[in-house]
């Protein structure tokens, strides 16, 4: 959230004769943060003391004389630069009290403005377009200066802005309603030119912001209609690109405006988030434009808004956490706060923009025209051109374009479009291939929904294989593929798709549970899921080592050195020994990928209400066999394989019990299954906190000074002061 | 001050014994302590815990228990025999077959004129106590069965005896005894008998017994019923002490703890109703807890880990001090380590035998913190074991390495050492003079020309030595007639003086050259524990147990400017706080002003050329001064260098070479040698 501090009055102002001007220049800090060098619109510059509002020092010229750009400070000779009258450079001290007796140099051109910040030199932009330095241009004042804008450009808005060891200067000009930005790189000079987008109205920006951010340019500025736009121009990585660029931009705001267009306003950017608005209306206060507000652009929310009594003049500057805002006959400085918005934050939603850099002219796939993709429109005539360009350089005449393909999979026979696909799948580059297979899968899901006998197990298989597809593309591939016992492809959609709805999880579930085995057991499935199934299984024919796991004998709490572990003479231990898979080997590897897909489980639990009370009981069987075999057996855990977790396995007995609890009681069938988990928990629970007391010791020995193994006998030095 | 190359030994592998058995006298403030090994150690209390007296073990004596009388001192172990100590002279008086079987425990009556011993044939066997002597006066009821441990109830009548599953209580007068039934274990001991290892009989005829199977009971002895039983732990309980007052009794059991039982009124409301309360434990120990004495301030506890261990009871101090703090003694507050400092040897005393070590060598040089690396490793050359039953009392190794002696309870002997080379040849010197029988310490003159023994009653025997025989030259004899055994014995480089200091506190300087009596020294309250005589000056420096410094010139018979001074003083705080005695004292020929002082955990340097530290001063300002500039440096020194690297030390000493010496025996290193306690700290319990 950004907050407005309560204001104070920094000065008064003077109305000048024009009232649509400002009275002010230009406001530029110096050394000291809590200074402000403020020029009026005149001939007198003024130093103030921010927190004390009150002036440390004035300056002005003679009358007749005019200072024609905002005085600023050189933050390496600590003087302070003031342009008059266009073409005379006054440069002065903090101690000097008359600023005609001030260092003077007359310039052969006009000046715009004089730009400082701190770390960089000072920098002359000329009105033509020129930059130089301010002391190679004092040390040679009659030097030629170029022009470097056409006749009828004239400049409306300039910066500088210096990065770590570049110092660039930007502005930007007007020409018969055109604008655009120059980019000037000192040291080496290099000047780059960017054509803003027009926008619809012809109207021309009304103000402009400059920031660097990640190494980016980032310029914001104002339309008439509202409208902030931000474009981004790489700091660095430049390379010299001849002519004028178009500058993308990005719309990051729509500000109300009420009636008409707006006149004087002006928006500043603050953060990557933030920026302050002048002269805009306040949404829910529509009688006047003298407002400063703040926006949440990542959000498009007002997030704190100030009335400024007076007329604004569409100024403000922003430094160090204060906004200055001339407005009525008044400087006013309202110090800010912006904080990430904490929604933003918590879901990770906050935008790096800069990324989207203005070279990027790839286009980036939208999900829109992919998940609607029945009527494919723009985008996808650029893929299919730069498809056609790369079929062009690589592929053999006979190959079928996507569309081709498109239009076979509507009507051909099953042979040829599972050939088709398989080429066209094998033969694509990865970006394209992201946009083409969602199409295809699509196109045969449905082809095979409208025509029972069409089905082609293997050209889905691989589509499903390239990783491009999800759930939410083609949602019918998994229902499709279960309709059809297709257990190989369930198998791969469930490995692969990382957005199965709880809904089509729980009908797998439901399915693979209630097939019988022998269906399964001949089906081809992913062998790495099936070899880790075998190795589980067959741990237990090996009795495995007991890894903290004693066959439960609780009555007595001790936990001594003498204790002897009894005989497993209970009959409850009969049935905690291990029992054979309940489930064959293929079932089981299906109900593992089950237990691996992700799901939310409040969502996952209406639809487990679905099974009936044998697939639970079996279910549950499953699952408590997976779990003992994983605290039974050390080394069923083989790194590599896929395989579900024990957190997986707990949290699926939870939900399991959650939903069927009432029913599992009452079932018979169920009691003894119900009694050994119940005895097994509390094993693990003891195990558990045991394991917690180790860890509590051996965190001491950790911190615990490596003492220096001293031998028997050493001779050493020592000395005593 | 300078660096200093220092031999770092740790391949004496000091190993001391359990305690078994300990008595303390209120009246003259000494603790007796009984070990496994059949020694006996005095202990004084008064005296900062000094440990005053030490009468070696025998193989065949065992101490079950210590019982004094008076200023008597009793023992009796299994072996069968009462044996009382001589005091004096650091040897059983005399001991008396009981005719019992082993003897489990011995106590006298408050009276003091009998004492009641428990044998294993379940006989309590009385005797009377003479002057210089006891006599069997009669048995009590023969009962079945052992009795393990024994009380008189304060008027002398009774008699309870703890035995196997019960308890007796035997009237003296009208012969009854009454039987208090004690319970086994639960669970898997039921089937072993308990063992009723301590029983208290207090004033009130009230019983209180601590068990095997770690039951702690009260009974009344009137009726003789169980009043109260409370399970302290699933191990023994071994050992039971009742304060003076009898308002606290303290337990000790097989886990190395100590249990507090207090009678106390449950509730504030009800002060008449008193009855015995669990209140406090302690765990100052590892292993079996299998001696106890409540005194007045603080419970003293002694077991399996070797260790003694003052625990003051807090309660009874107004503010925390020094004497509040908890104390450990481990170390013996004597020398086992002798250094001939001309030849580089070093000589171990072990109770059964004597080592004899050549240090390593290194030529290397190095930067302070360094290791250097070795050129020779050290090298054991002699293995000596001795002769009879008696353990080593004391030894000695002269300067130059080649003569070696020993004592024990009944003999002393002499050896010659020879070295060249890598050899070493032995050889005892025989037909040692007749006088010289046994000797409570022995010391070489530093020209290896006389051997000075420290006999009965402070006196010295004087023997010459040469390489054809030795000679018998005169008996020092102290003129003040003390009986006190001498303790501590150093002599003059020069060869002129020697100094001996007795457990009277007594600090006597003879002449030798002239074989008389030179001076003693101003007696002050509290025992030396360490002496030596000034190489160049002659000044005779004393370090007592209360941490307290004196000089003393020897010449003009006064003590020294620099004494008086800091007497004047004061020894800072932080010096007098330490817990341990200084052991040793000795001095850098090289540098005159300095003296070298060592406890268990310090190593000090004492250069009387810089100014006294007053309280304000930083005591411990090594790493300061480390950290300083070297102009900064004089400003902030002060006399006591006080150097902490090296812990658990035994010896200190300086070799002619300027090397130091520093033995060090890990109290680590003996703890893993002990067996393994019962209960081990398992996980974070």
């Amino acid at each position: 959230m950004a907050t407005l501090c309560e204001g104070f009055t920094l000065c008064g102002l003077v109305q000048t004769q024009n009232a649509s001007d400002s009275p002010i220049q230009g406001i530029e800090l110096d050394e000291d943060s809590d200074h402000a060098v403020v020029t009026d619109s005149t001939r007198s510059v003024t130093l103030y003391k921010v927190s004390d509002q009150k002036p440390l020092g004035s300056w002005t010229v003679k009358q007749g004389q005019l200072l024609t750009c905002p005085a600023v400070f050189n933050f390496q000779t600590k003087e302070y630069v003031v342009v008059s009258d266009n073409k005379v450079i006054r440069v002065w001290k903090d101690e000097d009290l008359n600023l005609d007796k001030a260092f003077k140099a007359t310039v052969t051109a006009d000046v715009w403005r004089v730009h400082s910040a701190p770390g960089g030199e000072p920098v002359v932009l000329f009105q033509r377009g020129a930059v130089r330095f301010l002391d190679s241009l004092l040390s040679a004042p009659q030097q030629p200066i170029e022009d470097v804008l056409s006749e009828e450009e004239v400049i409306r808005w300039s910066a500088s802005i210096v990065a770590e060891e570049q110092h660039f200067v930007l502005f930007t000009t007007e020409q018969n309603g055109e604008c655009c930005l120059y980019v000037q790189r000192l040291n080496p000079n290099t000047l780059q030119k960017y054509r803003l987008e027009r926008e619809d109205s012809g109207a021309s920006p009304l103000s402009f912001s400059a920031s660097l951010r990640d190494k980016h340019l980032n310029l914001l500025y104002l339309y008439p209609n509202g409208c902030v736009y931000q474009s981004v121009v790489a700091a660095r990585g430049y390379v010299g690109l001849e002519g004028v660029q178009d500058l993308p931009r990005s719309l990051r705001l729509r500000l109300p405006v009420g009636e008409g267009e707006l006149g004087a306003a002006s928006a500043v950017a603050l953060d990557e988030a933030h920026v302050a608005v002048v002269g805009v209306p306040h949404p829910s206060a529509r009688t006047g434009k003298d407002f400063l507000c703040i926006w949440n652009t990542n959000f498009q929310t007002l997030q704190a808004g100030k009335e400024m009594a007076g007329r604004i003049h569409g100024q403000v500057w922003c430094y160090l956490g204060k906004l200055f805002v001339p407005h009525g006959k008044a400087l006013s400085i309202i110090p800010y706060e912006c904080q990430k918005s904490s929604l933003a934050s918590a879901l990770g939603k906050l935008r790096h923009t800069g990324i989207a850099v203005s070279k990027s002219s790839v286009a980036v796939p939208s999900w829109n025209t992919l998940l609607h993709g029945d009527q494919p429109q723009g985008p996808t005539k650029i893929v299919e051109t730069r498809k056609s360009k790369l079929s062009r350089k690589s592929q053999s005449a006979q190959a079928l374009t996507v569309d081709q393909v498109l239009e076979l999979i509507k009507t051909g026979p099953v042979d040829e479009v599972q050939r088709e696909v398989e080429v066209l799948v094998s033969r694509g580059d990865a970006q394209d291939l992201q946009l083409s297979v969602g199409q295809l899968a699509c196109h045969l899901v449905a082809r095979s929904q409208a025509e029972t006998a069409f089905y082609t197990p293997v050209a889905l298989a691989q589509l499903v294989q390239t990783q491009f597809l999800c759930h939410s593309v083609c949602p019918g591939l998994l229902l499709l593929s279960l309709e059809h016992k297709d257990y190989f492809l369930c198998q791969l959609c469930l490995q692969l798709f990382p957005d199965i709805p709880e809904v089509v999880t729980c009908a797998c579930l439901k399915t693979f549970i209630s097939v019988p085995d022998g269906d399964v057991e001949m089906v081809s499935l992913e062998p790495d899921s099936v070899s880790f199934m075998e190795g589980l299984v067959a741990a237990g024919a090996r009795g495995g080592q007991q890894n903290g796991f004693s066959p439960p004998l609780f009555e007595e709490d001790s936990c001594d050195a003498n204790h002897q572990p009894k005989p497993p003479q209970d009959k409850k231990n009969h049935t905690l020994q291990l029992e054979a898979c309940p489930v064959g080997l293929h079932k089981a590897v299906l109900l593992n990928e089950v237990l691996q897909t992700p799901y939310s489980d409040n969502f996952l639990l209406p639809h487990l209400k679905d099974l009936d009370t044998q697939q639970v009981i079996l279910f549950l069987q499953y699952l408590q066999f997976v779990y003992l075999k994983y605290s039974q057996d050390v080394y069923t855990q083989t790194a590599g394989l896929r395989s579900p977790t024990m957190t997986q396995i707990i949290d699926w007995v939870c939900l399991l019990l959650d939903a069927h609890f009432t029913v599992l009681v009452m079932a018979p069938d169920a009691k003894g299954l119900l009694s050994n988990l119940q005895s097994f928990v509390k094993s693990q629970v003891k195990l558990f906190s045991e394991l917690g007391k180790i860890e509590s010791s051996l965190q001491e020995l950790h911190k615990m000074k490596l003492s220096k193994d001293i031998s028997q006998y050493s001779i050493e030095v020592i000395e005593l002061f | 001050m300078g660096e200093f190359k220092v031999h770092r030994v740790r391949f004496f592998d000091y190993m001391p014994t359990a305690i078994r058995a300990m008595a303390f006298n209120a009246h003259t403030e000494r603790l007796a302590l009984g070990r496994m090994d059949g020694s006996v150690e005095i202990f004084n209390f008064a005296d900062h815990y000094f440990q005053e007296k030490v009468i070696p073990g025998k193989d065949s004596r065992s101490i079950e228990a210590l019982c004094w009388v008076g200023g008597r001192l009793f023992s009796a172990g299994l072996n069968g025999e009462i044996t009382e100590y001589d005091l004096e002279n650091l040897r059983p008086k005399y001991s008396l077959e009981a005719y019992g079987g082993p003897i489990w425990t011995i106590t006298s009556n408050s009276q003091g004129a009998h004492l009641a011993i428990g044998c294993e044939d379940g006989t309590v066997k009385l005797f009377e106590v003479l002057e210089e002597s006891i006599q069997f006066e009669r048995n009590l009821d023969r009962q079945k069965g052992r009795i393990i441990s024994l009380s008189w109830h304060p008027s002398g009548t009774q008699i309870a005896a703890g035995m196997m599953d019960m308890i007796r209580v035997f009237d003296a007068v009208s012969m009854l005894t009454t039987v208090l039934l004690v319970d086994r274990g639960f669970g898997g001991s039921k089937s072993r008998e308990t063992v009723v290892w301590s029983v208290v009989f207090l004033s009130d005829c009230t019983i209180i017994s601590g068990d095997s199977a770690g039951k702690v009971q009260v009974w009344d002895g009137h009726t003789g019923t169980l009043v109260k039983t409370h399970l302290v732990t699933k191990w023994d309980v071994l050992a039971l002490s009742v304060s003076k007052d009898e308002s606290s009794v303290v337990v000790g059991t097989s886990e190395g703890t100590v249990i507090q039982f207090q009678f106390i009124a449950p509730t504030l409301q009800q002060q008449q109703d008193k009855e015995w309360v669990r209140t406090r434990t302690f765990k100052n120990h590892t292993h079996d807890v299998r001696a106890l004495a409540e005194i007045e301030t603080a419970i003293v506890s002694g077991g399996m880990d070797t260790q003694l261990v003052v625990r003051p009871l807090l309660e009874k101090f107004d503010e925390r001090s020094h004497a509040s703090a908890l104390r450990k003694i481990q170390f013996p507050h004597r020398n086992l380590v002798f250094c001939a400092k001309k030849a580089g040897l070093l000589l171990f005393q072990f109770p059964g035998q004597l080592e004899l070590w050549r240090l390593g060598e290194s030529d290397g040089h190095g930067k302070p913190g360094d290791s250097l690396p070795l050129k020779r490793k050290p090298e054991k050359l002699l293995h000596l074991k001795r002769k009879g039953e008696d353990h080593i009392c004391c030894s000695a190794l002269s300067s130059c390495g080649g003569w070696l002696a020993y004592s024990t309870m009944s003999s002393v002997r002499l050896y010659r050492l020879q070295t060249d080379n890598n050899d070493i040849s032995i050889t005892k010197v025989p037909k040692l003079p007749k006088i010289l029988r046994s000797a409570h310490q022995l010391c070489f003159s530093s020209d290896s020309s006389k051997l000075f023994a420290a006999s009965s009653q402070s006196s010295v025997l004087v023997i010459a030595l040469s390489q054809s025989e030795c000679k018998y030259v005169h008996t020092l004899k102290p003129k003040s007639g003390s009986r006190q055994p001498i303790h501590l014995m150093t002599n003059s480089v020069d060869g002129k003086w020697l100094a001996t200091a007795n457990s009277d506190c007594e600090i006597h300087v003879y002449n030798v050259q002239k074989l008389k009596l030179h001076c003693i020294v101003p007696v002050y309250g509290s025992c030396p524990s360490a002496m030596g005589i000034h190489p160049t000056t002659n000044n005779l420096t004393m370090v007592h147990a209360d941490q307290q410094i004196f000089e003393y010139s020897i010449v003009e018979k006064q003590y020294t400017d620099w004494s008086r001074k800091l007497q004047k003083q004061g020894l800072h705080n932080l010096w007098l706080d330490r817990d341990t005695p200084v052991t040793h004292v000795t001095f850098n020929p090289k540098n005159p002003e300095q003296i070298l002082l060592h406890d268990m955990h310090m190593f000090c340097i004492i250069d009387q050329s810089l100014p006294l530290p007053d309280q304000k001063t930083q005591f411990y300002n090594q790493m300061t001064l480390r950290s300083l500039s070297e102009q900064e440096r004089p400003s902030h020194l002060h006399a006591f260098k006080i150097c902490k690297t090296f812990q658990d030390l035994l010896s200190v000493s300086l070799l002619d070479d300027q090397s130091l010496v520093m033995v060090e025996r890990p109290l680590l290193a003996i703890t893993s040698q002990l067996p393994a306690p019962v209960r081990q700290k398992k996980f974070a319990t």
